[in-house]
C-alpha cells in the first residue's frame, strides 16, 4: 500500500521527465533516427541556449507569485543592438562592449524592478510597456538596419567549440572525458552527501533508488556527450548555459535569498511578517531577469552573427512556456531550476523534431500551445480533488 | 399558514401571534468542532429580534444556515418559514422567499453606481438587455425609503460607510425582503449613522417588516429589540421578551458569560515577575486606507519579565491593530507613540528591527499571515530566523532539519515528518508550527494574537502549557484573546480594549467575566452615548 502511494507520487514528480523521454522516442522513431544525429543534438543546444537562460531568470519572476516578464524578447534585441553598434559602428573593444551590454541589462532590469517592487505597478503592465519601449529603442539604435558581421573575439566566446586536446579523428575525446568526469563527480558528491546525512542520523532515500536515479542521469549525460563528441565537441554556448544553470539552481536550493523567493510566492504577508523585505525580493527578480536577458542577448547576437531589430521576437513566450511546462506554479511559490530545464528541453525537442519531420510552422505552434495548456491544466488540477473548480 | 400560539414564557401571558420563522434543533458541525448544538429560534412576524452572544457563540453560523450559505443537508434540524419546512440550497432560495441577510462586511463594488450595486445579480429588464431606466428609477425610490438623498447614479466609493450600509438595506428591500437579517450593522458606523439606522429599523417595524439583528452593542439592542435570544458556545441559553422580562444590560451580560469555569488551564508554579520588559506610551495608529479613521487611540501599557499579560476585548476593538503597529509598523498609517524595551527607547520601523529587538508577533490569522501552507514544516519553522541556520547566506539544510525536529518534539506537533506540508496539518498543529517559528526566533517578548482560535480543547491545553513554560523562562507573553475564560485563566494582569482605546486594567485576582464584559459594554455607551437611558432617550426625541 505504502509502496503504491510512493509510486504515484514519483509519477507526479517526474511526469515531465517521462513525457520528455516519450517525446524523444516518438520523434526518433518518426524521423527514422535523424532526431538523434550528432548534428541535431548539437543544434538542440545551440538553438535553445537562450531559452535555458531566459527561462532560468523567468523562474524567479514566476516564483514571486506567477508574475511574468513580457519584455525579455525586446530586451534581448535591445542589448544586441547596443552591443552591435558599439562593436561594429564605433569599433569598440568586444570585451568592453560585453561589459556594457551586461550593465545595460542590469539597468533595464532595475528600471522595471523599481516600478514593480516599490511602486507596485502590476508586472504585466510594466513589462508590456518595456516590451514596446525596448523594441522601439532597438530600432532607433540600429536605425532599422542589420549590423554584421560581429568581430571574431566576440563570436568565439559564444559560438565556437571547446578545443580538443587529443586531436582524434572524428571523435572529440576531450568532450567525452569531461562527460565521464562530470558523471563521476556527480556520483561521488551525491553518495558522500548521503553518507554524511546518514552519519548525522538524518533521513536518507534508499540506496538502491539513489543509485538507479544517479545511473539514469549519468547515462543520459554520457549519451549526450558521446553525441556531441561525434560532432564538434562541446559548444561554448553549453558552457554558458551550464554555468548559469549551476549558479541559479544553487541559489534557489541552498541560499537564504533563494528561500525568500519561494516564501514570497507561497505567502507574501507571512513572509513580510517574518522580517523579510518582500519589495527587495520583487526588485531582485526583475533586476536579475534584466541581467540574464543581457546574457541571452550576447548569445543571440553571436549566433545570428548580427545585430538586427527583429531579433528576440517571442523569446519571452518560449521562456514563460518552459517555466510552466517545467512545473512552476502559475500562482507562484513552486518550481525548480531542474524542472525548468526539463521544460525548456521539451520545448526545444518539440521544435527540433517537428522541424525535422517537416511539420508546418503553423501546426507547430498549435502543438506547442497544446502542450503548454496541458502542462498547466495538469499542474492546477492535480493539486485539488475535483476537475471543475468549486465556487 | 400557521397560527401558532406564542410560547408560554413561564410568567403567564399567552399571546397569539404569527410565528414567521422557527429554527428547530439546529446542529452544525465543522470538521472536529460542533459550532451549533440544538439551537432553537422563534421569530414572530413584525418584531425586531436580537441575537446576542460572545465572539464564536454561533450567531453568524446560525444566520448562514438560515440564508442557505450552509446548504440544506450540511446541518441537522428544521427551518420552518411561513409555515413551511424549507430546504435552502443556495442563497437565492432563501432570498426568493424574502429572507435577506446583510453581512457585517459590506459587499459592494466600489466603482459601480449605487443602482448597479443594488441590482447586481438581480438585474432589471430582459435577459439580454438591462433596463437602465427602470433600474435607476426603482433604485431612487428605495433610496428615498431608507432616507438617502443621493442619486442612484453616485459611485459607491464616493459615499460614506454609513450610507453604504443604508444602500445595503435598500438593496435588501429591492429584493422584496420580508425578513431582514442584519449582522453587526452598526459595527463600522459612527454615532449619528448608527442612530439613523436604528430609527429606520423601528420605522420598518411599524410597516410590518420582521428583522433579526446581531449586535455587540447592548445599548442599541436594549433600544430596538422586542425579544433577545442569547447564544453561548453554540447553544441557546434563553430568550428574553421585552414585555415580560426587564431587559437590562447586566441581565444580558449574565446570560452571555454565565459559564462554569472548569479547570481547563494548567497551573503555574513559582510565578516570578521580574523587571520591566516593554513599555508602550501614547500609541496611536490610523487605518491604512481611511486616513481619518483612528484605529488605535492613545494606548499605553507595559509588560514585565515572566509575566503573562492578557489583552481582551471584542472583535474590532483594535487589539490586533495595536500589536501589528508596534511590531515593525506592519499595520496602519501615521503611527505615533513611544516604545521602551528594557528601559531604552527604540524605533521599530520594520519587522526586521522588531525581531532584532527580540520581539515576536504570532498572528491570529495563521493561514493568511502566518504560515506558508504549501511549504513543509521545516521551512516554516526557520523562516523568521534563517540567519541561525545559514552561514554567509548558504542554508545548512541538515541543521534546518534538526531545528525543525527539535521544535516538533518540544511542542509535540503531530505530523508524519517535518517534511510534511503545513497545509495538511490540523489547526492545532498548524498553531504549534507557528509557535515554533517564533520561538526559534528567540524573542524576549511574545505577542500571541488569539493563540487558540479554532483549535480543539486538547491542543488548547498544550498551548497553554507552552505559554506558561515561556513565562517561566523569563519571557514576557502578551496574549490577545476574545475568549474571556482563557484570558482569566492564563493572565497575571489584564487590559481591556474597546474601540481602539484601553478602557480598563485589572489584576487577575480581581477579574471576573462579568466585570470585564461590563467594562467593555459600558465603555461603548460612554464613547457613543447615542441612546443612553430611556429618560435621556425621551429627552433626545423631544429635542428633535
Amino acid at each position: 500500500m505504502k509502496n503504491k502511494f510512493k509510486f504515484s507520487e514519483g509519477l507526479k514528480k517526474y511526469t515531465m521527465v517521462i513525457v520528455l523521454a516519450f517525446v524523444v522516442i516518438l520523434f526518433t522513431v518518426n524521423t527514422g533516427g535523424k532526431m538523434l544525429l550528432p548534428q541535431n543534438v548539437n543544434n538542440l543546444i545551440a538553438q535553445n541556449a537562450y531559452v535555458f537562460i531566459l527561462a532560468t531568470g523567468m523562474l524567479f519572476c514566476i516564483l514571486t507569485g506567477g508574475n511574468i516578464d513580457l519584455s525579455v524578447g525586446s530586451l534581448v534585441c535591445f542589448i544586441g543592438a547596443i552591443g552591435g553598434t558599439m562593436m561594429i559602428t564605433f569599433g569598440i573593444n568586444p570585451y568592453v562592449s560585453l561589459l556594457a551590454m551586461a550593465i545595460i541589462g542590469v539597468l533595464a532590469g532595475a528600471w522595471q524592478g523599481f516600478w514593480i517592487a516599490y511602486v507596485r505597478i502590476p508586472p504585466f503592465i510594466v513589462t508590456l510597456a518595456g516590451m514596446l519601449m525596448f523594441r522601439g529603442l532597438s530600432n532607433v539604435v540600429l536605425q532599422g538596419m542589420t549590423l554584421s558581421p560581429i568581430p571574431n573575439p566576440f563570436l568565439s566566446l559564444f559560438n565556437s567549440y571547446v578545443p580538443d586536446i587529443f586531436g582524434m579523428e572524428g571523435f572529440n575525446l576531450t568532450c567525452f572525458l569531461i562527460g565521464i568526469i562530470a558523471c563521476l563527480g556527480f556520483f561521488v558528491m551525491e553518495l558522500l552527501g548521503r553518507r554524511r546525512r546518514q552519519q548525522k542520523g538524518y533521513h536518507v532515500d534508499p540506496l538502491l533508488g539513489t543509485i538507479i536515479k544517479l545511473s539514469l542521469i549519468s547515462i543520459v549525460i554520457l549519451a549526450f556527450m558521446y553525441k556531441l563528441a561525434m560532432y564538434k565537441g562541446i559548444p561554448n554556448a553549453l558552457i554558458w548555459v551550464t554555468v548559469v544553470i549551476g549558479i541559479y539552481s544553487y541559489i534557489t536550493s541552498k541560499t537564504t535569498t533563494g528561500r525568500y523567493f519561494y516564501a514570497v510566492g507561497g505567502n507574501e504577508k507571512a513572509t513580510r511578517l517574518s522580517g523579510i523585505d518582500t519589495n527587495k525580493v520583487y526588485f531582485l527578480a526583475y533586476l536579475n531577469m534584466g541581467f540574464l536577458a543581457a546574457v541571452a542577448g550576447m548569445i543571440t547576437v553571436a549566433r545570428l552573427n548580427s545585430a538586427n531589430p527583429t531579433a528576440g521576437n517571442n523569446y519571452e513566450m518560449d521562456a514563460i512556456g518552459a517555466c510552466f511546462i517545467g512545473g512552476a506554479s502559475a500562482y507562484g511559490g513552486t518550481g525548480t531550476v531542474p524542472g525548468v530545464i526539463v521544460g525548456a528541453t521539451l520545448m526545444g525537442v518539440l521544435n527540433l523534431g517537428m522541424s525535422i519531420m517537416g511539420v508546418d510552422q503553423n501546426l507547430q505552434k498549435v502543438v506547442k500551445g497544446a502542450v503548454l495548456m496541458a502542462a498547466v491544466i495538469f499542474d492546477v488540477v492535480s493539486k485539488r480533488k475535483s476537475f471543475i473548480a468549486k465556487q | 399558514m400557521r397560527e401558532a400560539p406564542s410560547k408560554n414564557n413561564g410568567k403567564g401571558g399567552v399571546i397569539l401571534a404569527k410565528i414567521l420563522l422557527e429554527m428547530k434543533n439546529i446542529t452544525k458541525t465543522f470538521p472536529g468542532v460542533k459550532v451549533l448544538s440544538d439551537v432553537n429560534l422563534q421569530v414572530e412576524e413584525g418584531e425586531i429580534h436580537a441575537l446576542v452572544g460572545e465572539n464564536g457563540a454561533g450567531k453568524s453560523t446560525l444566520m448562514n444556515v438560515l440564508s442557505g450559505i450552509y446548504p440544506y443537508g450540511s446541518y441537522e434540524g428544521d427551518i420552518i418559514y411561513d409555515g413551511q419546512i424549507c430546504e435552502f440550497h443556495y442563497i437565492n432560495d432563501s432570498e426568493n422567499k424574502g429572507i435577506v441577510i446583510i453581512h457585517q462586511e459590506l459587499a459592494m463594488v466600489p466603482y459601480m453606481t449605487i443602482a448597479e450595486n443594488m441590482y447586481l445579480g438581480n438585474e432589471k429588464g430582459k435577459k439580454y438587455a438591462i433596463d437602465w431606466n427602470e433600474t435607476y428609477g426603482e433604485a431612487d425610490r428605495y433610496l428615498k425609503t431608507v432616507g438617502l438623498t443621493e442619486s442612484s447614479h453616485t459611485l459607491i466609493k464616493d459615499i460614506s460607510v454609513g450610507k453604504q450600509q443604508l444602500v445595503e438595506i435598500a438593496k435588501a428591500l429591492a429584493k422584496r425582503a420580508k425578513l431582514l437579517i442584519l449582522d453587526e450593522p452598526t459595527a463600522s458606523l459612527n454615532e449619528d449613522d448608527s442612530k439613523a439606522l436604528l430609527e429606520l429599523l423601528l420605522k420598518f417595524k411599524k410597516e410590518g417588516m420582521t428583522s433579526i439583528i446581531i449586535s455587540h452593542k447592548l445599548n442599541e439592542i436594549a433600544y430596538v429589540a422586542d425579544k433577545i435570544t442569547i447564544l453561548r458556545d453554540g447553544q441557546t441559553i434563553e430568550t428574553l421578551d421585552r414585555n415580560v422580562d426587564t431587559i437590562s444590560e447586566d441581565r444580558i451580560i449574565k446570560g452571555m458569560v454565565g459559564r462554569e469555569l472548569v479547570d481547563r488551564f494548567p497551573k503555574r508554579h513559582d510565578v516570578k515577575i521580574g523587571e520591566m520588559a516593554m513599555e508602550v506610551e501614547n500609541w496611536n495608529a490610523y487605518h491604512p486606507l481611511y486616513s481619518d479613521h483612528k484605529v488605535v487611540s492613545d494606548v499605553s501599557f507595559h509588560v514585565k519579565k515572566g509575566e503573562v499579560l492578557g489583552i481582551c476585548g471584542l472583535m474590532g476593538a483594535g487589539r490586533t491593530e495595536l500589536a501589528m503597529s508596534i511590531f515593525g509598523k506592519s499595520y496602519g498609517a501615521n503611527i505615533s507613540g513611544t516604545v521602551r524595551i528594557h528601559g531604552e527607547e527604540v524605533k521599530l520601523n520594520s519587522v526586521k528591527e522588531a525581531i532584532g529587538h527580540k520581539l515576536a508577533y504570532v498572528t491570529e490569522d495563521r493561514k493568511g499571515n502566518g504560515l506558508i501552507l504549501g511549504n513543509p514544516i521545516k521551512i516554516n519553522t526557520t523562516l523568521a530566523n534563517l540567519k541561525a541556520i545559514s552561514h554567509r547566506t548558504i542554508i545548512d539544510k541538515d541543521k534546518e532539519f534538526g531545528v525543525a525536529q527539535e521544535y516538533r518534539d518540544k511542542l509535540k506537533t503531530k505530523c508524519s515528518s517535518v517534511e510534511q506540508n503545513v497545509g495538511n496539518l490540523s489547526g492545532g498543529n498548524q498553531q504549534k508550527v507557528l509557535l515554533s517559528k517564533w520561538m526559534f526566533a528567540e524573542p524576549d517578548i511574545l505577542i500571541l494574537d488569539e493563540p487558540t482560535r479554532g483549535i480543539d480543547v486538547g491542543a488548547k491545553y498544550e498551548i497553554y502549557c507552552i505559554i506558561n513554560r515561556l513565562a517561566a523562562e523569563g519571557k514576557s507573553v502578551i496574549m490577545i484573546s476574545s475568549e474571556l475564560p482563557e484570558v482569566l485563566g492564563m493572565s497575571d494582569r489584564i487590559y481591556i480594549m474597546n474601540e481602539g482605546k484601553m478602557v480598563g486594567e485589572i489584576s487577575a485576582e480581581e477579574a471576573t467575566q462579568e466585570k470585564i464584559m461590563a467594562c467593555i459594554l459600558k465603555s461603548d455607551q460612554h464613547s457613543e452615548g447615542i441612546l443612553g437611558t430611556p429618560k435621556e432617550r425621551a429627552k433626545q426625541q423631544e429635542g428633535e
